[in-house]
């Protein structure tokens, strides 16, 4: 068999409608051969649509290898000039004006000020919200507010900057004047209520997956229903809680045009919330609206800071897949 | 011995019995209190959605209007109209899903009625996974090297449309793969028992009964493309763009750069502008949304 590698199922399938060719009478033999004729056809046919597919799912390894392979050698002539570990450490970061100093750690702690206030927000709303929608709610409710949550997670990012730049804004520069025009509060806020959605809809996923009798025997012993909630269903469905946790700090860190809009483009290292500072998917943007010439270092940060940004989120996704799978309980 | 063992394990929990408390009281008010907090919590996500809609409502209503559809952009506010990003949006969808939708889909078929169940399989459907976790703006890095440079396409409606398209090609290939594996099996043993091959199972019986499925599933992939900015920026779309794309190889923007770029002008009327952009994106999307409810709606009867 010249095709042997052919998946198992196939040469079955072909193998058994040739059967009626294999023996037939001398009257019907003509068109047995009509019969295998076709069945040849068809085989390179089928050997056809199996190589087409194939193809089309290789198309989501090429992406991957793309990517990869476009971040780490342009990022490789970024580190030629500069060492990494300058890039790592060095706390300022003006690549495009000289003096040029190329310090990541104002991009980092920009994107890491802004995950961790949309974190402050969105995983204690998230998770309440899931143990209400898989605990409490009434059927009612559920059908009004899990389509609302939907809604909220399919708005696109550049609204939820407008909404931050001309609704919270305002608000928070109302209640602390020294607030600045593009703060990383602001940006915290509109990620934290962005992230909401995929927060307590994966958390409730989780809960909802913990079965019914572990629930039953909390309240055989007589549990109220918070402390069923809290004390049996939290922990048992722990490990997708801190899943959907790692994946939403995740999103938070590759959020990018409602921090661009908010957030302003000052890298910087603070801790003050109020003011302004530029995160590395920011700096992405900001780099690629002006004309940069190919080849040259300034063209080359967007693959340094894009590999940066690439990597860590890549590492939050993996690891959190892993939580899920390695502490996953099984009942059953 | 065991007599005794039982004697002391009742002497025990008789003690203890007399130690509890049942405080059932405060323990039902603190259940109360907690279920109100989290029924709040749950409203935070509604109450912001309406705040929203509201603001953007009440900024740019004013500005909307026929005239707004079917101008060019303009350095003055009441002149300025969005005709060039909505068709740059066109474009942009029609090839997004003309790339994305065959790939996707044929990603599906293979991976569920193909593909040895194997190691190889798995680190596809691994990869499949962590695509769709990659921050867009990385796949717009992507698009800026590969497509606009590499490729030479430039900053072009093609290159914009092939970043989307694997932007949202996880997405497609996860929906249609759902779709797909919840077609029954008697389907498929029924066609293979009559002869069928293998594709001709596929193309005749699964793919019919799965379509509506694949269908819903790409339909909300779009939606996504639509509001995507970030990419689209790195790929070279433009702020000011006053000609319509005629072609694939045209300079283009869409709706939400357009938006991005009267958001980032200081002036209020521009602002109007934006928020009027946004109800138009808005509406846009929900069309989308609503065609996908329809096809899940409609088929799902029928089967």
């Amino acid at each position: 068999m010249k095709h042997a590698d052919q998946t198992g199922i196939v040469q079955t399938t072909s193998s058994t409608a040739a059967a009626p060719g294999t023996a037939p009478t001398r009257a019907g033999r003509g068109r047995a051969v009509g019969w295998l004729h076709r069945n040849r056809r068809r085989a390179g046919g089928e050997r056809v649509a199996s190589g087409i597919l194939m193809l089309c799912a290789a198309v989501s390894i090429l992406t991957t290898v793309g990517i990869v392979t476009i971040l780490v050698t342009e990022a490789a002539g970024f580190f030629a000039r500069v060492s990494p570990i300058d890039f790592l450490t060095g706390t300022r970061w003006t690549p495009l004006a000289e003096p040029r100093n190329f310090g990541v750690l104002p991009l980092l702690a920009g994107s890491a000020l802004i995950a961790a206030g949309a974190a402050v927000i969105a995983l204690p709303v998230g998770l309440v919200s899931a143990i209400y929608l898989s605990e409490y709610a009434p059927a009612k409710v559920r059908a009004v507010v899990k389509p609302t949550l939907e809604i909220l997670a399919g708005i696109p990012t550049v609204v939820f900057g407008y909404f931050a730049l001309t609704s919270i804004t305002p608000l928070l520069r109302g209640v602390w004047p020294a607030t600045e025009l593009f703060n990383a509060a602001s940006a915290s806020i509109v990620v934290g209520i962005m992230i909401i959605p995929l927060v307590s809809s994966l958390s409730e996923d989780a809960l909802s997956a913990v079965p019914r009798s572990l629930r039953e025997g909390a309240y055989a012993l007589g549990a109220t229903r918070f402390e069923v909630a809290t004390k049996t269903v939290v922990p048992a469905a722990l490990s997708g809680i801190v899943a959907s946790f790692i994946l939403a700090l995740s999103r938070a860190l590759g959020e990018t045009m409602a921090v661009v809009i908010a957030a302003g483009a000052t890298p910087r290292l603070t801790l003050n919330p109020l003011e302004g500072v530029q995160t590395m998917t920011a700096y992405i943007v900001q780099v690629s609206q002006g004309e940069v010439p190919v080849g040259t270092i300034e063209y080359r940060t967007l693959f340094a800071v894009g590999l940066t940004l690439f990597v860590i989120t890549l590492a939050m996704n993996i690891v959190s897949g892993l939580v899920l799978r390695r502490f996953r309980k099984v009942y059953g | 011995m065991n007599g005794s063992t039982n004697v002391a394990t009742i002497g025990v929990a008789r003690e203890r019995d007399a130690v509890f408390e049942p405080r059932t009281r405060i323990r039902k008010v603190r259940g109360r209190v907690a279920a109100t907090i989290s029924f709040l919590a749950t409203l935070v996500g509604v109450a912001t959605l309406a705040a929203l809609l509201a603001g953007v409502w009440r900024d740019g209503a004013g500005a909307l209007s026929l005239s707004f559809l079917t101008s060019f952009p303009s350095r003055f506010a009441d002149q300025a109209g969005l005709l060039p990003a909505l068709v740059g949006s066109l474009w942009i969808m029609a090839l997004t899903i003309a790339i994305a939708f065959p790939l996707g889909v044929g990603a599906a078929i293979w991976l569920e009625e193909y593909a040895p169940k194997g190691w190889m399989t798995s680190v596809l459907q691994t990869n499949i996974a962590n695509l769709a976790g990659v921050p867009s703006v990385v796949y717009g890095i992507l698009g800026l090297a590969l497509f606009v440079h590499t490729l030479a396409l430039g900053r072009s409606v093609l290159a914009g449309a092939l970043t989307l398209a694997l932007l949202v090609l996880p997405m497609i290939i996860i929906a249609a793969q759902e779709a797909i594996r919840a077609v029954p099996d008697s389907i498929r043993e029924g066609a293979l028992a009559l002869g069928a091959t293998r594709w001709q199972t596929v193309r005749h019986q699964v793919l019919p009964v799965a379509l509506p499925g694949i269908m819903t599933g790409t339909i909300l992939a779009l939606s996504r493309a639509v509001g995507e900015t970030a990419p689209l920026i790195l790929v070279g779309a433009l702020g000011f763009v006053p000609f319509i794309p005629s072609g694939p190889g045209d300079g283009f923007t869409v709706l939400p750069v357009q938006i991005y770029n009267w958001i980032s002008r200081p002036q209020p009327e521009f602002h109007a502008l934006a928020a009027a952009g946004i109800i138009v994106l808005l509406a846009v999307l929900l069309l989308l949304n609503a065609a996908a409810i329809w096809i899940r709606h409609h088929y799902s009867k029928r089967l």
